[in-house]
């Protein structure tokens, strides 16, 4: 029942791009939006309220920081399992894959953590606005952080089966998960400065 | 993967008309869907305008059965009219006219358009159409709840929406289903109309109403994450006690409430509009797509000023992104910022303007065929037209704060979207209908359907525009009996009743034409008004993967009354010479 869609593995000429690629983009551009509308907001509570700036005292740097060289470790292992999958190489893709997957679960872990130290001290959202933002922001990156592992997972276990059938719409799969790795990424780039250095 | 193999599998009933993955069938469920949110949207206010008309008198008949949290004893309590209120202008934008224009004509109408056999992501479109089925589903199940619907108008300002009852909370979670569905599809139709197009097909051959569902598309896709991220923040407020939009201090029923406060009010405002304008153009700007199809069409002869008209479209979309304070002009933002947003937004009536008149310029000369979709479509110029000019006065500073949150905005903005929008999807539905069905409808019903609507659309809008005008409220419960003020200007609420029940009979014979004609329609050919654009090459109703081979385009979209030939339109999958191309 399925009607053939072009361009969904190979590239269209005159665009340069295939289907996957151009959404995957375009819902990154949507997702720059949304994270943009809370530091908007970040940066609206901040300027009206003095005693804003106080409420990163209470946020642990070090595990932050900790959180931040593992979310960029799993950049590196997503772009070099990509490389393996146009390479050819299906061993080294599951072992980079599989590395991308664990970092991910690491920082999880790590957030876990974090909250929960919060918690204890009763630092709950409604402790203030800094909080608010605080577990708000870091809460919809943990979700796209789980959302991205749990595909990168798919990628690895059972969506692996493409490979031996269309390896090149297999790569773009891996590709378009990489991109939205790296954005996850990048905003925790943004959001370790700005809420707990700042 | 065969081709062949595919037509022996038959889908069932559920995967033929409930999980399909056909763009036609999604189109056609999201239209159906729209138009029936639509009557329900509009029902909603026909009991409003009992309670306008006659304040505290019960409703006969319907109002007891309304139970006694609503209307006791048939009369309208003010919460349950504040809920009609939200709700309807909730129902009627985001589940009744963008799911239509969007969802359902683009959906239908787009892939045809451009020669391809389905969306780019067939099976993202049918999540699209579900969420927002299930976000719908959500809307209409809030009215059960204690305490009822939302009550805090469709724009939902905190601090009154923060401390509402839980019916606040399932339109923020139907909201969030509403944005996603609209955000995937989104990314769907941009990729559908830069990947999928047809050979030979570039964007200068492109129809207009292609362009103006591509440029709605990056409105939805850009402006919707700041409704996405203000609904998030107003449900923490809600549910964790958070206070993003909750100042220090605030008393309500004479306590002051525990939150720590801190949060603004105003940041709600900001983000909502971010979202609420560009979708005033989301409204907007598919109707101008529809009118520009229907005018080519039934003048015979080429838009006025193609590309003209694509420009203004997509300056328009861009200016769009930055006009949104001009709603908050009372909010005390500060002059240098009101300056800044009366003047973006003065800029942006100049392509609104151009558009029009490109459209008007378009009926010279034309030996127009008055046809049911093109009276939809004439009338939907002037009637834009009183729309976008009473939007003048409200986009400057100094006006708006004497016609802000009076009867006078709710007229403009219903000029825009009632007899402006809703007109160019009628036209819209009797044009591409023998399309979808195979059969016309029929005009003598089409003819009963037009005139009464124009008339009552113009009975119910126009005396807002003069009540507003005397600093009649919006919102009012009694519709401003009790104010001096407004005793001169009050009997036009009767007016306006009777014109919106009378509306509600106009739409009989659309009812009943869309069902007969079903069945007993005059049957169409598979170019069913001799046009000139690439849906029409397909079959009518165009099987699953609508074309039998991919299309070729030759042509402009809209090659009418070429000279030297003998039928007067020349289409776009049609070989041979037009003078431009010679």
């Amino acid at each position: 029942m399925s009607t053939v869609i072009p361009y969904t593995s190979e590239i269209r000429p005159d665009t340069g791009v295939t289907n996957v690629k151009l959404g995957i983009w375009l819902f990154l551009a949507s997702e720059v939006m949304l994270f943009g509308s809370l530091f908007a907001g970040y940066i609206l509570l901040r300027t009206g309220n003095p005693e804003f700036g106080a409420g990163s005292e209470a946020l642990s740097v070090p595990m932050a920081t900790l959180n931040t060289v593992v979310l960029i470790t799993s950049s590196v292992t997503m772009v070099l399992a990509w490389a393996a999958a146009m390479e050819r190489n299906f061993a080294k893709f599951k072992l980079f894959m599989g590395c991308t997957v664990l970092a991910g679960a690491v920082f999880c872990v790590v957030k876990a953590f974090e909250y929960s130290a919060k918690f204890e001290h009763h630092l709950y959202p409604s402790h203030s606005t800094f909080m608010a933002i605080y577990f708000t922001f870091t809460g919809l990156h943990a979700l796209h952080v789980v959302a991205g592992m749990l595909y990168n997972a798919y990628l690895w276990l059972p969506g692996s089966k493409m490979y031996h059938t269309n390896p090149q719409q297999f790569a773009n799969r891996v590709e378009a998960s990489g991109l939205f790795w790296h954005f996850v990424d990048l905003v925790w780039i943004f959001l370790f400065p700005v809420l707990y250095l700042l | 993967m065969g081709e062949s193999h595919a037509h022996h599998q038959e889908p069932g009933f559920w995967g033929r008309y409930w999980f399909s993955v056909d763009h036609k069938v999604i189109g056609i469920q999201y239209s159906v869907t729209a138009l029936l949110f639509l009557f329900f949207g509009f029902s909603l206010m026909m009991l409003m305008r009992w309670q306008l008309a006659f304040p505290g008198e019960a409703l006969p008949l319907i109002g007891s059965l309304m139970g006694d949290s609503r209307m006791p004893g048939g009369i309208m309590l003010p919460e349950f009219y504040n809920q009609l209120g939200a709700m309807h202008g909730t129902i009627m934008v985001f589940l009744g006219v963008v799911p239509l224009a969007v969802g359902g004509f683009g959906n239908f109408v787009v892939p045809l358009q451009i020669g391809a056999p389905d969306m780019a992501f067939p099976r993202l479109n049918m999540m699209s159409y579900h969420l927002y089925f299930w976000g719908g589903v959500v809307m209409l199940a809030s009215f059960f709840v204690p305490g009822g619907a939302a009550q805090s108008g469709w724009t939902s300002y905190p601090p009154l929406s923060n401390i509402a009852g839980s019916g606040q909370t399932w339109w923020v979670v139907g909201m969030l289903f509403l944005i996603m569905s609209s955000l995937l599809g989104a990314i769907n139709f941009i990729v559908t109309i830069v990947q999928l197009r047809a050979p030979g097909l570039d964007f200068w051959k492109l129809p207009f109403f292609v362009w103006a569902q591509f440029v709605t598309s990056f409105l939805l896709l850009l402006a919707f994450p700041a409704l996405q991220a203000a609904g998030l923040m107003q449900l923490m407020d809600r549910l964790a006690g958070t206070s993003f939009f909750m100042p220090e201090g605030l008393v309500v029923a004479g306590e002051v409430l525990a939150n720590t406060g801190g949060g603004s009010p105003i940041l709600w405002q900001h983000l909502f509009w971010f979202l609420a304008h560009p979708e005033v153009y989301v409204l907007i700007l598919p109707a101008l797509g529809i009118v520009g199809e229907v005018v080519a069409n039934n003048t015979r002869k080429p838009l006025w000023g193609y590309k003209l008209l694509v420009y203004s479209v997509l300056f328009v979309g861009f200016m769009s992104f930055i006009v949104w304070a001009h709603h908050m002009f009372i909010t005390g933002m500060g002059t240098m910022m009101s300056a800044f947003f009366q003047t973006t937004t003065m800029i942006i009536s100049i392509p609104s303007v151009v558009i029009l008149t490109c459209l008007l310029l378009s009926l010279w000369g034309g030996s127009i065929r008055f046809n049911t979709p093109m009276l939809f479509a004439l009338a939907f110029l002037p009637m834009f037209g009183i729309g976008g000019l009473t939007g003048l006065p409200l986009g400057l500073a100094s006006t708006d704060i004497h016609l802000h949150d009076t009867y006078y905005v709710i007229g403009h903005f219903h000029y825009v979207v009632a007899p402006g929008t809703i007109f160019a999807l009628f036209a819209g539905v009797y044009y591409w209908y023998p399309k979808a069905t195979g059969r016309y409808l029929s005009e003598r019903l089409g003819r009963l359907h037009f005139w009464p609507s124009f008339i009552f659309m113009n009975g119910i809008f126009f005396p807002m525009l003069i009540q507003g005008m005397h600093g009649v409220q919006r919102r009012l419960f009694d519709g401003g009996e009790i104010y001096a003020h407004a005793q001169e200007v009050l009997h036009l609420n009767k007016v306006m009743s009777m014109s919106a029940w009378g509306l509600a009979i106009a739409q009989i014979p659309f009812i009943i034409n869309f069902f007969l004609s079903l069945k007993r329609g005059a049957s169409a050919p598979d170019n069913a008004w001799q046009a000139t654009t690439l849906e029409w090459l397909a079959p009518s109703p165009p099987p699953h993967g609508n074309f039998a081979e991919v299309p070729t385009v030759y042509h402009a979209p809209y090659e009418y009354s070429v000279p030297g030939r003998a039928d007067d339109f020349l289409p776009q999958f049609v070989p041979g010479e037009t003078p431009s191309e010679a």
